[in-house]
């Protein structure tokens, strides 16, 4: 059984390229930085001949915020608000993804009842970036109704964020050595009936979409990227998978008990919109499964670490207990110790390898954290995706790609 | 095949040679510091090797040491092996009178943002960059702002009291 | 019978004009046409306001305008950088009167925590703003309300008012020049 790879054409962009002169001028169109189709804020001054593009040039930065300097000012424990808002869609992932680096730097013993629970609220995670992602896509092609229905399906897992942290969208969930509680009752119905009623549901939208003929002669063939140059671009995640390879942090270097999980890693054939589109919708119903082999076999267990340094005592034992409360002290003045070295740590976010690069000097706060944003990496790669297609195609090939602006900027 | 960080030691040392200032193993990769005029051919090398292969570029980034007299900037490299599955990290320090360091563009793509990023913060310029100019901040910015001599907040605000935020 | 006032015969409003005052006021409360400049995490909290389950539609603001001449409300949710200050001034510039801006967020009002030297320590270094919503971010619930008292100062609004010297003042404030066609 032998995979070709068909050659995928796009009509539009066969009818532009076959026109050997350019005809008339060359127009220059200010796509961003407010315009609807971004989603986000970002710049491309495209030179136009007709519709067809024949360069563009790119303007970012747009949100710097400014990410790293303020986390050289912050304790450990107040960094994870601000990697919160790196990819504000999927902010479980981030978080979690700075308390393992963390708990690597101070070589804590997890106990596997917390690495189950962070699989589970990070699949959710990765399951909420996904439907904003394809259903973005979805609107750009056309149909309004596919931003509707998936985000119905958000609130559900907004609702299950909220039994564990109170918060819906910047959750700033978990701590240093493991969660602040364990999952109330209501967090295990909610999650069961997430799981009875989502497939259905995700099936319905996904039924609008996947086999739609407007919408695969929309996108087949848009933004291709052949795996070579997608490499040498550094991509990572489902638009590197779209492009048929199958990298993925959670299979390369394991973490958080991901190897003790049964699940596939979707690959596309050619690069272009329809099978970032596939790619991701296929990656939700993988993330459905591992939450259900979490779920199903969650161990019991305590759900936090022993690290007393960082992890603040029960409120019961502060005001009884003298090393308790010198340890809350601590913990709250942001006076713990840290031990000094450098730890490179990567997860899977929902666009890619999302890495920390930590640089401890023994102080209070980093004395160098840097963030490996997958969107800034291979948003580069866009102008020469977009080379001799239409301006529509540009439009859908940026929201297929899942350009977050705050990870874009920092 | 996995190769261990001992292993890749070895390995990396019969490759490069001399041009290895120092090595160790910080937690679970291998970090080595090699010499900033080098830098080039020592990472074509290691991309190039049919044994190593280290052929994706993980992230590149700069690092500020006002301490270190004529080693006070860092530029870090993460490169990573598939075919073993194994990370390396290279450190090349450069000194404040002369922070420059060739390019590695040609070599991997995707170094271009993060070099004219790191040029941004810290001001370190990379020859033969196809078009190093500020990335996040404005073109008009004069300062680099991740320099440690330069506070976080803006030093032109006029609205925030620096006494109710317990910064004097 | 006492001396008539000139000025304010002329320029007062009697009850004919103070009646029609409230009826383009409802009519303008019912039907505002949002300009959403979303730039970061509250964009995302906005559109789950625009979504099924905190519907603005029923506020007759499903209606996104992304050209500012067809907008009456401006919404700034999001960070708004240094750099991107020029372009909100202009968008907020090219906005037809009458128009409104709703900030939405702790970092649109006031910079939110990132107190950084690329951001901007709230919209109203440049622009004026009507109503701020809190939160970072703030829950639909909380920028439904934020929406709610823009419609209360859309009813109350006086239809003279853009014409008035204590707006000519705020506008010269914030730099902003407004184009009079001549109509007092």
């Amino acid at each position: 059984m032998s995979k070709e790879k068909e050659k995928v054409s796009n009509s539009a962009t066969e009818f532009y390229n076959s026109k050997e002169t350019i005809d008339g001028d060359i127009a220059t169109i200010n796509f961003g930085p407010t315009h609807p189709a971004t989603h986000g804020i970002f710049q491309n001054i495209l030179k136009v001949d007709g519709e067809k593009i024949i360069s563009s040039e790119q303007t970012v930065g747009y949100i710097h915020r400014a990410f790293e300097k303020l986390a050289e000012r912050r304790p450990y424990n107040q960094i994870t608000p601000i990697t919160d808002r790196l990819n504000y869609c999927s902010s479980p992932i981030n978080n979690l993804g700075w308390h393992m680096t963390v708990e690597k730097l101070i070589q804590a013993e997890i106990p596997k009842r917390v690495d189950y629970m962070r699989v589970i609220i990070m699949e959710l995670a990765r399951i909420a970036d996904h439907l904003i992602c394809d259903s973005v896509v979805g609107v750009d092609t056309g149909a309004l109704t596919s931003f509707f229905y998936p985000f119905q399906e958000r609130e559900k897992i907004y609702e299950l964020y909220e039994e564990i942290c109170g918060a819906r969208l910047t959750t700033n969930i978990g701590r240093i050595g493991g969660f602040e509680r364990d999952f109330t009752p209501a967090f295990h119905t909610k999650l069961k009936s997430f799981l009875k009623t989502f497939p259905k549901a995700f099936s319905e939208w996904d039924s609008m979409l996947a086999r739609n003929r407007i919408f695969m002669d929309r996108t087949r063939g848009t933004g291709p990227i052949s795996p070579e140059r997608a490499l040498a671009y550094g991509f990572t995640g489902p638009n590197l998978r779209a492009a048929g390879v199958d990298y993925d942090v959670r299979v390369m270097h394991p973490y958080s008990s991901y190897e003790d999980f049964d699940f596939i890693i979707p690959v596309g054939v050619n690069g272009d919109t329809y099978d970032r589109f596939m790619v991701r919708q296929e990656e939700i119903r993988q993330s459905i499964r591992i939450i259900e082999q979490a779920y199903g076999n969650l161990p019991e267990g305590n759900y936090k670490a022993d690290v007393p340094d960082f992890y603040l005592p029960d409120k019961a034992d502060v005001y009884n207990n003298m090393e308790a409360l010198i340890y809350h002290f601590k913990i709250v003045m942001g006076e713990m110790e840290i031990p000094s070295g450098e730890i490179y740590h990567s997860v899977e976010g929902g666009n890619g390898e999302l890495g920390y690069y930590l640089i401890s000097d023994g102080g209070r706060t980093p004395y160098r954290l840097q963030f490996r944003r997958p969107c800034f990496i291979y948003y580069q790669a866009y102008p020469e995706m977009i080379t001799g297609q239409t301006i529509s195609d540009a439009v859908i090939t940026l929201s297929s790609m899942n350009v977050i602006a705050g990870e874009l900027d920092a | 095949m996995v190769l261990s960080n001992e292993d890749l030691q070895s390995q990396v040392e019969a490759l490069l040679g001399a041009n290895i200032l120092h090595s160790e193993i910080n937690f679970d990769i291998l970090s080595i510091e090699v010499a900033a005029d080098k830098i080039h051919s020592i990472i074509a090398q290691l991309q190039k090797d049919e044994k190593l292969r280290f052929e994706f570029l993980t992230i590149l980034g700069g690092v500020h040491y006002p301490e270190q007299i004529n080693r006070e900037f860092a530029v870090v490299y993460h490169v990573h092996s598939w075919k073993h599955k194994i990370r390396l990290r290279l450190k090349a320090f450069l000194p404040l009178s002369n922070p420059s360091i060739d390019s590695i563009t040609d070599l991997y793509p995707c170094a271009n943002w993060m070099e004219r990023e790191t040029y941004d913060f810290y001001g370190i310029s990379f020859n033969n960059h196809p078009d190093l100019r500020r990335i996040l901040n404005e073109d008009s910015m004069d300062y680099f702002p991740l320099r440690k001599e330069y506070a976080l907040e803006d030093a032109t605000r006029e609205d925030k009291d620096d006494r109710f935020f317990g910064r004097f | 019978m006492g001396k008539i006032d000139d000025d304010k015969v002329i320029n007062g409003e009697g009850y004919q004009l103070t009646t029609l005052d409230k009826a383009v006021g409802l009519a303008r409360a019912n039907s505002v046409w949002p300009l959403p400049f979303a730039t970061s995490c509250c964009g995302i909290e906005f559109m789950a306001t625009m979504g099924s389950a905190y519907d603005m539609s029923r506020f007759g603001m499903e209606r996104l305008s992304f050209s500012p001449r067809q907008a009456d409300l401006l919404i700034v949710a999001g960070t708004i950088s240094k750099k991107l200050g020029p372009i909100l001034k202009q968008v907020y510039e090219q906005m037809a009167e009458p128009k409104w801006v709703l900030s939405v967020g702790a970092c649109a009002s006031s910079g939110g925590i990132f107190d950084t030297y690329s951001v901007l320590q709230g919209i109203d270094r440049i622009i004026p703003v009507d109503v701020y919503v809190p939160g970072c971010p703030p829950r639909p619930e909380q920028i439904i309300d934020g929406v709610m008292n823009i419609h209360k100062l859309v009813k109350k609004e006086s239809m003279r008012r853009r014409y008035s010297s204590e707006y000519k003042d705020l506008m010269s404030d914030y730099k902003i020049e407004i184009k009079d066609n001549g109509a007092k």
